[in-house]
């Protein structure tokens, strides 16, 4: 039959058209809820206030804060970034539970992998909507601009991001695998990290076993490297290199467990049933 | 070469201990209305999720227009589509917007200009700036064919597309669905607990119970071979098992 597929279509590679698809509806979903663009925003503002305030208290009883002035408002922001990166991730692909869409999608010509990257694209925006007003009023209010630092910063920045990606895999695919009742691991996955990832203090503060736990972890390399720029005017390509080295560890990973759970959804007919 | 547009050879499903369809075989010729029926649990959501791709099975294969649906699903799907109860459009997006974002997933050229003629045809242009989770269940069975139709597909896999439509706009529907089969030339698979609306529409019947096919034929060659005068009672007697009394007498 020259009608048949096989014979006369060729393999879809990868399209930029059905990424952008993806974006489109979660762009259609942010402009129609402004709930939704004000939590996002809502939280990073309040911790930059907080911690801002803490700032300014410490620069005058802290001679280590006062001869880096910042570094709390830049570890609260970096950390509310890498946050917003998972979460924005999670968000994407739970919208889609939460509306029953995963059917129509994955009937689509919509490949994983591409809707992977359109989470990681829907991140980065969210991540930016959420940040920019706290961003914004830490210049305002406290005259802190993390861009100030210079460009070694943003590619700090971008290995949080990343980092948040390949957790975010992971989260979904825990939801893919155990349903909605692992939602709330969007939710808290991230905080498990919070304390080996030396956000507020130097990994030399942890116990040495933890130590080695620590630098497992991109956002221990980021955080020591904020810190490296802060107090000391040094960009470290030592621990770029290390956040960078360990993400790619991270999101072969994330990739792997993404890949295992959708193949198992397949297997036990989840993708059409999953949803509220 | 083959002709068919749907080839399903020994498909077996198990969940665990349970076994959901077992050595399902079947052929659909390209074009025409083909009708799944049986009951609930019979098997034919199993069945459809499998032609999809969307369910893998335990053994068995199954080929759309001659691709493999575990190894080559990406050469039929944009080539195909369906429309289902067992899952939504998202609620918060506008009938616009939902049909825009699967216009551009298929690729279809000039979505815009697809989404009016469906609108028009489906009688959906007056819902297509409100939002999704504000219609009513017949709006909605509309929208969802409308979606199901956004990339003219050659097969079209549809679960009981006129459930919960009264008796007007599911006549419509079928009526529209008719069309669509003869102007396009495309192939339907029908899953359908409605007899009448089988007995209109399927050129052919499949017949399921307890997770595999039990009899197949044309409307009127069931009706014949089971003696009966409407379809209902074929399934009834299929579904109650009481084929070998019928047989008999």
């Amino acid at each position: 039959m020259s009608e048949l597929a096989r014979d006369r279509a060729p393999v879809p590679g990868f399209s930029t058209r059905r990424i952008m698809a993806m974006v489109r509806r979660h762009y259609y979903l942010l402009r129609g809820s402004l709930p939704r663009i004000l939590e996002m925003a809502y939280w990073p503002t309040v911790q930059m206030v907080i911690w801002g305030f803490v700032t300014q208290f410490f620069m005058g009883h802290s001679s280590w804060v006062a001869n880096a002035a910042g570094i709390l408002i830049g570890a609260v922001l970096l950390w509310d970034l890498l946050f917003r990166s998972q979460i924005g991730f999670s968000m994407c692909f739970l919208e889609e539970m939460w509306s029953r869409n995963l059917g129509h999608l994955f009937v689509s010509p919509l490949k994983p992998s591409e809707f992977v990257i359109a989470m990681m694209v829907m991140s980065l925006l969210r991540g930016i909507i959420g940040l920019l007003p706290s961003w914004v009023l830490a210049y305002v209010f406290f005259e802190f601009s993390v861009f100030s630092y210079g460009p070694g910063i943003v590619a700090f920045f971008s290995c949080l991001f990343v980092m948040g990606w390949g957790l975010g895999m992971a989260v979904i695919a825990l939801v893919l695998r155990f349903g909605l009742g692992a939602e709330s691991l969007a939710w808290v996955a991230i905080f498990a990290f919070a304390p080996i990832s030396a956000v507020y203090y130097p990994v030399s503060t942890l116990p040495e076993w933890l130590q080695i736990v620590a630098w497992c972890t991109p956002s221990a390399y980021v955080f020591e490297g904020m810190r490296a720029v802060f107090i000391d005017g040094v960009f470290r390509t030592d621990l770029l290199m290390g956040a960078i080295g360990v993400n790619l560890v991270y999101l072969a990973i994330g990739a792997g467990l993404f890949a295992w759970s959708f193949a198992s959804a397949r297997q036990h007919g989840r993708l059409l049933q999953m949803g509220e | 070469m083959s002709t068919l547009a749907i080839e399903a050879r020994n498909l077996t499903k198990k969940f665990g201990e349970i076994t959901a369809i077992q050595d399902v075989s079947f052929a659909v010729e390209g074009g025409g209305i083909t009708g799944l029926l049986g009951g609930n649990g019979a098997g034919k959501t199993t069945t459809i999720s499998i032609l999809l791709g969307l369910l893998l099975p335990s053994d068995g294969e199954v080929r759309i227009l001659g691709c493999d649906m575990v190894r080559e699903r990406y050469r039929a799907l944009p080539l195909m589509n369906f429309s289902s109860p067992y899952v939504d459009l998202p609620h918060r997006l506008t009938v616009r917007e939902n049909l825009r974002v699967y216009g551009e997933l298929y690729s279809v050229e000039k979505p815009e200009a697809r989404i009016a003629e469906l609108a028009e045809r489906l009688d959906v242009t007056t819902l297509l700036d409100r939002r999704t989770g504000q219609l009513s269940a017949g709006q909605k069975t509309r929208v969802a064919l409308a979606k199901a139709l956004i990339n003219r597909p050659r097969v079209l896999l549809l679960d009981e597309p006129t459930a919960s439509l009264d008796p007007d706009t599911a006549d419509w529907i079928r009526t529209y669905l008719e069309d669509y089969a003869r102007e396009e030339g495309a192939t339907i698979l029908l899953a359908s607990h409605h007899m009448g609306e089988v007995e209109r529409l399927c050129g052919h019947v499949l017949m399921m119970r307890g997770g595999g096919i039990v009899d197949r034929g044309s409307p009127a060659d069931l009706l014949t071979r089971y003696g009966r005068s409407d379809l209902e009672e074929v399934f009834l007697d299929i579904a109650r098992d009481r084929v070998s009394t019928v047989a008999a007498s």
